[in-house]
């Protein structure tokens, strides 16, 4: 059972009841040990499929496990290895942070109510709200909120923790906060699944990456493989555009996009020394000449589309 | 698995956490526990259950001021409740349990109940609840039955509070029931403790219902609201001589038939409709939650 991936997906498909496809036909597959950038825009499916993984909402089709048990039918034997932030944190208003653990804690099966006590205490001083132990939960800031909620998901040893967006509203210092929480409960050998719509927020600390786009996976892997995606473009400055694009696919080069006194395209194995020789002997006045990798951030807006194009 | 790469080294998992089995049994106990705390701390219910004291209280002294004085009442048979007083301040129970019964009582199960799981929905937690796994029939059994003991709470406090003010403001001795037999104090108290009871059935039918409006919707205010609709439109149709062959399967109908009680012998007729009535509804609202509840997407 331990060789299976912490999270698995087969065709894993939601469609609601108003006909909107919100997840389509996901593989998702997340190692063991690993931490798991599960990346897209707002309304790109992460959060759904966090539910289904959870067993909140059921799949249309396609079927999943949790540390290699099919859920939900397993959810009673794998959740409480399972430790969850879905969609913002939520707690009683009127109650305390120790005394929303304690609801949460007491609806566990699984959990000894002889230590309880003291499991709590832990998980607030490992977020850093054992401070705040009297203040009532309405009166929270939004970080403290979100950290009540990452203490929920330590109460219990985990072998798999999932955050929604546990950064979401939170100002630098708190995301720096979680981030170090993230990439220390990561060294423990948790497996962890991190949701974000910023690849930036994420991106340190992740060993993996998943995006998705309009409830589709456009990539799955590394995080190094998605870096390696990022080819070398070879940019020309020159008043002959048009005479440098001709040189340019010659040369067999792929992509050529031309501009106002600019041609670029995708350098693959070429040197850029011969490609500057090639133009300098075609007699092209070549005002510059250089060479560009596109960053993560843009390889991630390219896979998931620019702005707001949310399709269906 | 080519993403396998990075994949941390065996050793550096964590061991396992065994899973523990505890007793199933205690483990609902308490989270009933954590649901009892949550809804007996709660503000708005702790109003609701000082109206049932307050309301009681009221009625008695205003039905003090408004008797015949020092005993030269008491009925004979066929008397109504209220000429009954006159003579026993037991009685003062009966009263305020029908008088709460038409809308006070529904009201406080009406809350309770539509609040147990659109409440929980509404704020976000119903999905940690889920995801600890609480489990979705196991979270509905303890709502339930932290509703149940809610509603009979709350009838105990009406009849336990109207008991006492009865007691202090009029006499007390051996009760002449309404079919004008006279038993003793203990045998009237008795019969108001399974008045008390058979009202406690009433609700729970009730809060059957209101637990299954409550798994359609995360706005708990609709819930209740749609409760409480429910009963009034029941109460009203039940007045209503042309809706006579619906009558007997409303769920208010039987409401009041506790009176039955308070006679020599006792009718049991209307009393075991009343309670199979009661029963039929629990099971059939209690099928509704479970079938919605165990199935639905929870998105909230």
């Amino acid at each position: 059972m331990s060789g299976a991936p912490a999270v698995s997906t087969t065709g894993l498909t939601k469609r609601f009841r108003g006909g909107q496809l919100a997840v389509d036909d996901l593989d998702l597959v997340v190692p063991r040990g690993s931490v798991y950038g599960f990346l897209g825009p707002n309304g790109s499916g992460k959060t759904t499929t966090i539910r289904m993984l959870l067993g909140l909402v059921f799949p249309t089709r396609g079927s999943h496990q949790l540390l290699g048990i099919p859920m939900p039918h397993g959810s009673a034997q794998v959740l409480p290895k399972v430790g969850s932030l879905v969609e913002g944190p939520a707690f009683y208003p009127q109650l305390s942070g120790p005394a929303n653990l304690a609801r949460i804690d007491a609806a566990d099966r699984t959990a000894d109510p002889g230590t309880a006590r003291e499991r709590i205490t832990t998980s607030l001083e490992r977020v850093g709200l054992l401070a705040a132990k009297k203040k009532h939960y309405r009166a929270y800031s939004l970080g403290m909120k979100q950290r009540l909620a990452i203490a929920a998901s330590l109460l219990q040893p985990r072998e798999l923790i999932i955050l929604d967006e546990p950064t979401n509203g939170l100002d630098p210092q708190g995301t720096r906060e979680v981030r170090g929480l993230i990439r220390e409960i990561a060294t423990e050998g948790v497996t962890v699944l991190v949701s974000s719509h910023l690849l930036a927020e994420v991106e340190q600390i992740c060993s993996h990456v998943g995006v998705m786009r309009t409830g589709r996976l456009v990539f799955q892997g590394p995080l190094d493989e998605l870096r390696a995606r990022g080819s070398a473009r070879i940019e020309v400055h020159t008043t002959e555009v048009e005479r440098a694009a001709e040189i340019f696919g010659k040369l067999g080069l792929a992509d050529i996009q031309t501009s106002e006194g600019e041609v670029s395209a995708q350098l693959a194995d070429q040197l850029p020394e011969r490609i500057c020789r090639e133009l300098v002997y075609a007699d092209i006045p070549v005002a510059g000449l250089g060479t560009a990798r596109p960053n993560l951030e843009e390889l991630f807006v390219g896979l998931t589309g620019e702005g707001f194009d949310v399709d269906g | 698995m080519s993403t396998a790469e990075i994949t941390a080294t065996p050793d550096s998992r964590p061991v396992a956490p065994a899973i523990v089995r505890r007793s199933p049994v205690l483990s609902w106990l308490r989270l009933l526990g954590s649901e009892l705390r949550l809804i007996f701390r709660r503000l708005r219910n702790l109003a609701l259950l000082s109206v049932l004291v307050v309301l009681p209280l009221l009625l008695g002294i205003a039905l003090w001021v408004a008797a015949p004085h020092h005993g030269d009442g008491g009925g004979g048979p066929d008397a109504s409740f209220i000429d009954q007083l006159a003579g026993n301040g037991v009685f003062l129970s009966f009263i305020a349990l029908t008088i709460m019964m038409t809308l006070v009582l529904p009201l406080v199960v009406a809350v309770v109940s539509g609040d147990s799981i659109a409440g929980e929905a509404g704020y976000g937690t119903l999905r940690y609840l889920l995801t600890v796994p609480a489990g979705r029939a196991r979270l509905l059994s303890v709502k339930y039955t932290a509703v149940m003991i809610f509603g009979f709470v709350s009838c105990l406090l009406v009849s336990g509070v109207s008991l006492i003010v009865g007691v202090a403001l009029f006499p007390v001795g051996p009760v002449t029931l309404l079919s004008g037999t006279t038993v003793s104090l203990a045998d009237g108290l008795l019969r108001l403790l399974f008045v008390t009871l058979y009202v406690t059935a009433a609700m729970a039918a009730l809060g059957a219902i209101g637990l299954a409006i409550s798994t359609l919707t995360e706005h708990a205010i609709g819930a209740i609201a749609a409760i409480m609709i429910l009963a009034v439109a029941s109460e009203v149709a039940d007045n209503v001589p042309q809706f006579a062959v619906v009558h007997p399967f409303l769920p208010t109908h039987w409401w009041l038939s506790f009176d039955s009680l308070l006679r020599s012998p006792i009718a049991t007729g209307d009393l075991v409709h009343g309670l199979l009535s009661f029963g039929v509804y629990v099971v059939i609202f209690g099928a509704i939650a479970w079938a919605r509840f165990t199935t639905a997407n929870v998105t909230s």
